[in-house]
């Protein structure tokens, strides 16, 4: 066999292998790699890398390898996942580095970070001041994960004492000018309403590139001539200033009219709309 | 324009009002804001109700406007 055919061949056969196996370890390798896996994964590359561009290695030593290295830690993971302290073992613990709003020198030095290591990973943060964290912890992948203190924290609706709306995940209807047939059914929508939608607008299907429906139905498009301005969803706000103008109008009404009874019926229904739009607000909006 | 007219205005606004949020309801996707907002629509009925009742007696008081 030619040198170059079979470094096509190995390669090619190494690259199929490689594909597999990171397709049988899940998206847990990638995201938060402990130091084993890690050293693990390079290993790995490693002798793919050789077993694919050394003809003086027989494929099967190479396979051997690689069938050793993926064997392992997948045993490993498995037992770290019945079992605590085996876990602790294989995957690390996670080291505190600041509590109370202190660092914890003698924990710095055991995870050979530097002061400076930490003010960094603190202002990747977008922490400049050690006075706001209350917690910080070195992750086993390396990362570091701060705590506040608590007048530090960003402002919730909940301390705001905001009445909030719910809010689902939006469902992507139209891709490249496509309708996802699914997406609008697990919606309970059909083609027949988002043409008409479409039409509200003035837009061919096929000038949108994308289209989401939020959770009140309320669609919006992105079109491939940018051009041409979208005018935003109004349903809903133009509903809360119909809301206001009523109750205004009935304000007005209480005050212009001299029969009592009818008086009293359009500032209590104006009372009542008040009431309604204050609950509307948070879901209008 | 005259007060019923006005009245009257108002009570078809509500009634759109009324109409948008049921629309809104039915193409909600979750079962819990559906029913806010059918609760907020039909909260609306009785002042529809009551300013039809009243558009009654401002037309009988200037009758030379009724119907419009």
């Amino acid at each position: 066999m030619p040198g170059w055919l079979e470094i096509t061949l190995r390669s090619a056969a190494t690259f199929a292998g490689i594909f597999i196996i990171i397709k049988l370890l899940g998206k847990k390798q990638l995201s938060e790699m402990s130091f084993f896996e890690y050293v693990v994964g390079i290993t790995i590359g490693s002798i793919a890398s050789s077993l694919s561009i050394n003809r003086e290695i027989p494929i099967i030593y190479g396979v051997i390898s690689l069938l050793i290295w993926i064997f392992i830690p997948f045993i490993l993971n498995f037992f770290a996942l019945k079992n605590k302290k085996f876990r602790d073992l294989v995957e690390g613990r996670e080291t505190v580095l600041v509590k109370d709003g202190k660092i914890l020198e003698d924990n710095l030095k055991k995870e050979y970070y530097s002061i400076e290591n930490l003010l960094n990973q603190l202002r990747k943060k977008s922490v400049f001041n050690l006075s706001d964290v209350e917690f910080a912890v070195l992750e086993t992948d390396g990362d570091l994960s701060v705590l506040l203190k608590k007048d530090k924290q960003p402002v919730t609706p909940k301390d705001l004492n905001l009445p909030v709306g719910i809010e689902k995940e939006p469902q992507t209807v139209i891709m490249d000018g496509q309708i996802l047939d699914e997406s609008l059914k697990n919606r309970g929508l059909n083609r027949q309403w988002l043409k008409t939608e479409l039409e509200k607008i003035g837009v061919a299907i096929e000038n949108v590139f994308l289209g989401q429906v939020d959770s009140m139905g309320q669609l919006t498009v992105d079109l491939y001539d940018d051009k041409i301005t979208v005018p935003e969803p109004v349903q809903k706000p133009l509903l809360l200033a119909t809301l206001k103008k009523c109750q205004a109008d009935l304000e007005l009404f209480a005050l212009a009219t001299d029969a009592p009874e009818a008086k009293q019926m359009y500032a209590k229904h104006a009372e009542e709309i008040e009431r309604a739009i204050a609950k509307l607000k948070p879901l209008l909006n | 324009m005259t007060v019923g007219s006005q009245v009257k205005q108002c009570a078809a606004s509500l009634k759109s009002v009324k109409a948008g949020l049921e629309t809104l309801a039915e193409q909600s996707a979750d079962a819990q804001l559906a029913r806010e907002l059918l609760e907020a629509a039909s909260s609306f009925d009785p002042i529809i109700a009551d300013l039809y009742q009243r558009i009654g007696v401002l037309e009988r008081e200037e009758p030379q406007y009724e119907g419009f």
